[in-house]
Parts: structure tokens; C-alpha cells; sequence
């Protein structure tokens, strides 16, 4: 980790291009939905799509390269955790993404991280990043009333 | 909780208990020596035991289904045992609980293998 930045609803930080920085960024997103009263299933699937944000930077957009830097923002708004996940490569479209259920691609060995992203959060999207890069932009709407489940233990 | 993976025999059957998290990194490469281990050790029925596995990433999954391609390209096969909740419904959102087969009982798992 480089450098981070806090105050009451937004938190961002810079992680290096290392296997490491995969369970950081989990750790840290895990601990910011807990505070924000995510119920177990629910921190479990936020966990597991940072997790996988941060695996498709560091393998996919900075192809592992260590010069390279990972951005991770949090923001809290009244309705939900949103997660930003920014890469240093060269950018990708969803359309591109071969569909991991299709019959041919059962067997393959990777290629399932955006799929577990798409399932495991409300909203789920990939835009240009501001260096060029790809940037994962993830919500998941707030327990409790006005959320997606009365205890947080719900959800998709 | 880092992977831990031990093995034992059951007849022509290897079991391997596995306990921990697969996931990117150490956990993905236990698994895959393991595996790669015991094709080279001429063990081809090989049983997972994933009872203490409650979490695995698209690293993992990866893993898992790169085992099970090279086990049967061997002309072994490669079964799953006792999936914990997450496990199972992460294979089952993925299509590959219709890949893999999956048991709860160890006996039953055993006497599958031909």
C-alpha cells in the first residue's frame, strides 16, 4: 500500500502490483462494509468481488507488472457502498469478456472473475479509466431500510 | 487461513483432505502440486475432501477445474466430497457442480471410482 486517504464516507488507496494487495484490498473493503452493517453473506460477496476486482487488475490490466499501481476507492452514499477498482493497462470492454457458462468455456481454467463480479453486486459496470486504464465500478445498495434486505443477510 | 492438504490411501483411492481457503497465490499452488504430485505418483483416483474449504476465488475455481482436465487426461478421474455451503453454491453459479461429481459421503465417493 502507498498511500491512503480517509474521511467519513470515502476512502482510497494505492496498491502495489502484488498477490499481497488482493488480500489487502479484501481485508480493508470487508472491514468498511462490516462498519457499514453488511450482514455476513453480504460482506462475504462484497469481499469476493473486491477480491476479484483486484485479481483482473493485477493479472489482466497490469499483466503483473510492478511499476505498475492499483487504485481503490470506496464511497458510502445514504443508499449504497460503491467500489471503484482502477488498473494502469489498456482498457477492456464487457462485450469482449467470453461468457464463462457458455458449453465450450466450462472447462476453461480462468476467465470466471467478472462473472462472480456481475453476480455477487447490485450494479456492476467497466469504464475508461482516467490514465486509459480499465475501471471496475461495483454498488451494493445499503441493509436495511431502502437496502436489499432487512438484516443485510440477504441480498442477490 | 492458508491452505493445508494432506493425503491418504482408501484402496485404489487417494483422498486428499484439504482445510483452508483456495485462493490466488499459495493456496492456488498447494492445490496444483498437490495434484501434479500425485499424477506423477501414478495416483489417478483422487478424491477432494473440501470439508473444511469455505472459500474459494476465481484463482481457485481455475485450479480446481485445471486438476480435474489433467487428471482425466490421464485417464483418471478426479471427485469432489463434502462441499461446504459457499463452495457449493459457487459451483453451482458457475455450471461446474454439473462438471464435477459431488459426494457427502466418503464411502459412497470411494466405491464410485472404478
Amino acid at each position: 500500500m502507498r498511500n491512503m486517504t480517509v474521511d467519513d464516507k470515502h476512502l482510497e488507496i494505492t496498491l502495489e502490483t502484488q498477490v499481497e494487495s488482493v488480500n489487502l484490498a479484501e481485508e480493508m473493503c470487508l472491514r468498511v462494509a462490516e462498519a457499514a452493517g453488511f450482514g455476513e453473506d453480504d460482506c462475504y460477496r462484497i469481499g469476493m468481488s473486491v477480491r476479484e476486482g483486484v485479481i483482473n487488475a493485477f493479472h489482466y490490466g497490469n499483466q503483473e507488472r510492478p511499476e505498475k499501481k492499483i487504485h481503490l476507492a470506496l464511497d458510502i452514499t445514504p443508499e449504497k457502498l460503491i467500489i471503484h477498482v482502477l488498473d494502469e493497462g489498456i482498457g477492456f470492454t464487457l462485450a469482449d469478456v467470453p461468457d464463462p457458462l457458455a458449453e465450450e468455456n466450462l472447462l476453461s481454467t480462468s476467465g470466471r472473475g467478472i462473472f462472480l463480479m456481475r453476480a455477487f453486486m447490485d450494479e456492476f459496470d467497466v469504464v475508461k479509466g482516467r490514465n486509459g486504464g480499465a475501471e471496475i465500478v461495483m454498488s451494493k445498495k445499503l441493509p436495511g431500510p431502502g437496502g436489499n434486505s432487512e438484516n443485510g443477510k440477504g441480498g442477490k | 487461513m492458508s491452505l493445508r492438504a494432506t493425503h491418504r490411501d482408501a484402496g485404489p483411492v487417494t483422498v486428499v483432505d484439504l482445510s483452508g481457503r483456495i485462493i490466488l497465490g499459495d493456496g492456488s499452488a498447494l492445490l496444483r502440486t498437490t495434484i501434479r504430485g500425485l499424477l506423477a505418483d501414478e495416483r489417478r483416483k483422487i478424491l477432494l475432501n473440501l470439508a473444511d474449504v469455505d472459500y474459494i476465488d476465481s484463482s481457485g475455481i481455475g485450479e480446481l477445474v485445471s486438476g480435474y482436465s489433467a487428471v482425466k487426461n490421464q485417464g483418471g478421474d478426479l471427485k469432489l466430497l463434502q462441499l461446504t455451503k459457499k463452495v457449493r453454491d459457487l459451483l453451482q453459479i458457475t455450471k461446474l457442480y454439473t462438471v464435477f461429481d459431488v459426494y457427502s459421503d466418503e464411502g459412497s465417493a470411494i466405491s464410485s471410482f472404478r
